[in-house]
């Protein structure tokens, strides 16, 4: 199959889709046009180039994890160093490229959802460099447990609206995003953070994170001339994994995502929806989502809140059922023990999202031979996470 | 025709049928039963609370097929299903309507189902003589709305507003003209029905001067049921007042 082809119709084979509010159709379908417009526009494309080298600071490196790679004693570890990228994670990438676009669309007012924070930073960024206003919805058990995020939005001149309904989370701050697009549409681009909601979303955010992937081919080349054996990365809604793999999709590569095991799937009390969940309709799209049996939308649990999310991109479900790309998960604990192993092995402190990547890179590392390799997509720098590893070691910091 | 939506099961399974009964009393013509979802997405504060009400009463889409069924029978009424369109799809669209049909349901509406992505589920439901009522809004343009008014069965549920559901003190001339100008493209197709934000007589009397057949009043009425929630007698008098009061502008 001709993976790279997708979507077809705005599906991923049945996954994805419009499932959306009749106010929002005429908005998501001239998103859909304008952002086929500007994506080969000329001008568009040398613009967000100039800003990923010059202001985000592409291209990241591929660093060798000697030290880890000796430790697990099998395949050469290599790290796509997104934690370098200005903000610290991978999400510039996307805000950029959105938020030139909601320019051009003639949209002064610009909403987010985030969930760790990081995806919040980045468009408050995005958004002060390119004189748009930002609003961000972020669930207050979030807002707790990431205030220096928080704040450093603040800082950059975007307002934060805590968000008190449902597990006051991720799901629900994406919830309230969609509320206040339905009421501000004429004025307000929503400039969704991961692969996720209705068509064009989920393809665009993977257009956009896609410099990953297509950077690691480049840059794996120029190393041995073929590819990774194995590319690993984490997934929430799952965007730097879609931006990782999808240049990757035609290649000889396997391709690893890592969900969120919480306390374990057997415990309830996780993030795994491709490996928990079942199919369902949420946020717009027909995709994998964690519910019960009368598709009500379960509260997710994870150590990282960048992962904490019932849904899952609709292209990494397409891309599980036919079996292209593997999905595994890891528990809280195995991602604060990858935390605490990467960070004295080779002096790089990841975030929890991608610690859950480097956990299970890992694990597969040790059962391969010494002659393959393993990318690991490293989507943000630690530093939001010392508090909550604090916590975790029981230590006062 | 006044249509009066609640939140099936809130505050908890044994009120809707009592709820509902005042409502008629009043002069309620059609009883729209939510089903509550744990993500609505298009509906404000009052409405999500409500929901979770009844999500915390154990609630589940089977049981408010039974109160439709024990409404639609005993009070003598139509009963049409709201909901999003998760529940329908995690039991599957025939299984659904087909418990639906048997629940004496005469219409269902799923905001978040538009009609390119209903495409089975639509003529299935025709086929049984379910009514599918999908939304336009100041957004639809010509060409969806002639879409839609092709799909929609029933009537057309017109949302005269940006925005989610909740109730409103007022509205802007705003929405008088797209409510007019929606029943002019309808061209007597379908009957329009109005919805989000009417909580007064005096909106009811506008959107029947802009030509609506019907008007929804939702938040209000749940807002009643929220003020009321320790007092049942109360709560239904309340009830059956506000519904006295909306229908006494009567739209034929």
């Amino acid at each position: 199959m001709k993976f790279k082809e997708f979507p077809k119709g705005g599906k991923f084979g049945r996954f994805g889709g419009q499932y959306v509010p009749e106010t929002l159709m005429p908005a998501v379908q001239e998103l859909d046009k304008s952002y086929r417009k500007f994506k080969s526009d000329r001008n568009f494309k040398a613009e967000l180039k100039h800003l990923l080298s010059n202001y985000a600071g592409r291209p990241t490196p591929l660093f060798f994890a000697g030290n880890l790679t000796k430790k697990c004693g099998g395949a050469k570890i290599y790290l796509k160093r997104e934690d370098l990228l200005h903000g610290g994670a991978h999400k510039i990438n996307n805000t950029l490229g959105q938020a030139l676009l909601a320019k051009r669309m003639g949209k002064s007012r610009i909403i987010a959802e985030t969930g760790a924070g990081q995806h919040g930073v980045a468009t408050a960024m995005a958004c002060a460099l390119l004189g748009l206003k930002a609003e961000i919805y972020m669930g207050s058990e979030d807002v707790r447990r990431q205030n220096l995020n928080v704040f450093r939005m603040k800082l950059l001149g975007a307002e934060v609206h805590t968000v008190e309904s449902g597990s006051k989370t991720l799901k629900d701050a994406i919830n309230e995003a969609m509320r206040d697009w339905v009421t501000n549409l004429p004025t307000t681009y929503y400039l969704i953070g991961s692969v996720v909601g209705p068509h064009p979303y989920p393809m665009i955010v993977r257009d956009f994170q896609s410099v990953i992937g297509e950077e690691i081919k480049k840059q794996f080349r120029s190393i041995t001339k073929g590819y990774p054996t194995a590319a690993v990365g984490c997934v929430g809604g799952g965007s730097n994994a879609m931006g990782t793999f999808y240049p990757l999709l035609d290649t000889p590569t396997k391709l690893v995502g890592v969900e969120a095991g919480g306390k374990g799937l057997g415990t309830g009390q996780h993030s795994a929806s491709i490996g928990a969940g079942t199919e369902g309709v949420f946020h717009g799209m027909l995709t994998y989502v964690l519910q019960d049996e009368h598709g009500q939308v379960k509260e997710t649990h994870s150590i990282s809140a960048g992962l904490d999310y019932p849904g899952v991109g609709p292209e990494h479900s397409f891309l599980h059922v036919e079996k292209r790309v593997d999905y595994v998960s890891v528990t809280d604990d195995e991602a604060a023990k990858a935390f605490l192993e990467l960070s004295r092995a080779e002096g790089i402190l990841p975030a929890l999202e991608p610690s859950h990547a480097v956990a299970h890179a890992m694990k597969m590392a040790k059962r391969m031979k010494k002659d393959e390799s393993l990318v690991v997509t490293l989507s943000g720098r630690g530093d939001k996470d010392v508090g909550i590893i604090a916590d975790y070691l029981g230590e006062n910091i | 025709m006044l249509v009066g939506f609640i939140t099936a099961g809130d505050p908890g399974p044994d009120a809707t049928f009592d709820i509902a009964a005042a409502l008629v009393d009043g002069g309620v013509d059609i009883i729209e039963l939510g089903i509550p979802f744990s993500d609505p997405i298009a509906d404000g504060p009052t409405i999500q609370a409500s929901s979770l009400r009844a999500l915390n009463a154990g609630v589940t889409p089977p049981m408010v097929l039974e109160m439709a069924d024990q409404i639609a029978r005993s009070l003598n009424v139509p009963v049409v299903i709201l909901t999003y369109y998760n529940p329908i799809f995690k039991m599957g669209d025939e299984r659904f309507l087909k418990l639906a049909l048997r629940s004496g349901v005469s219409g269902i509406v799923v905001p978040d189902l538009p009609p390119e992505e209903s495409t089975g589920y639509r003529k299935f439901a025709q086929k049984e003589g379910i009514d599918t009522i999908y939304l336009a809004t100041p957004s639809t343009n010509p060409k969806r709305l002639s879409n839609i008014v092709s799909a929609t069965k029933g009537f057309l549920y017109v949302v005269p507003l940006f925005g989610v559901t909740g109730a409103r003190e007022s509205f802007d001339a705003y929405s008088g003209r797209v409510v007019r100008e929606i029943v002019g493209k309808v061209d007597r197709k379908v009957p329009v029905a109005v919805g989000f934000g009417i909580s007064k007589a005096e909106h009811v009397r506008s959107f029947v001067d802009q030509g609506a057949d019907s008007v929804i009043v939702g938040s209000a009425i749940v807002r009643t049921i929220e003020r009321n929630l320790n007092d049942r007698k109360k709560m239904l008098n309340e009830l059956e007042g506000l519904a006295k009061d909306l229908s006494s502008i009567r739209t034929s």
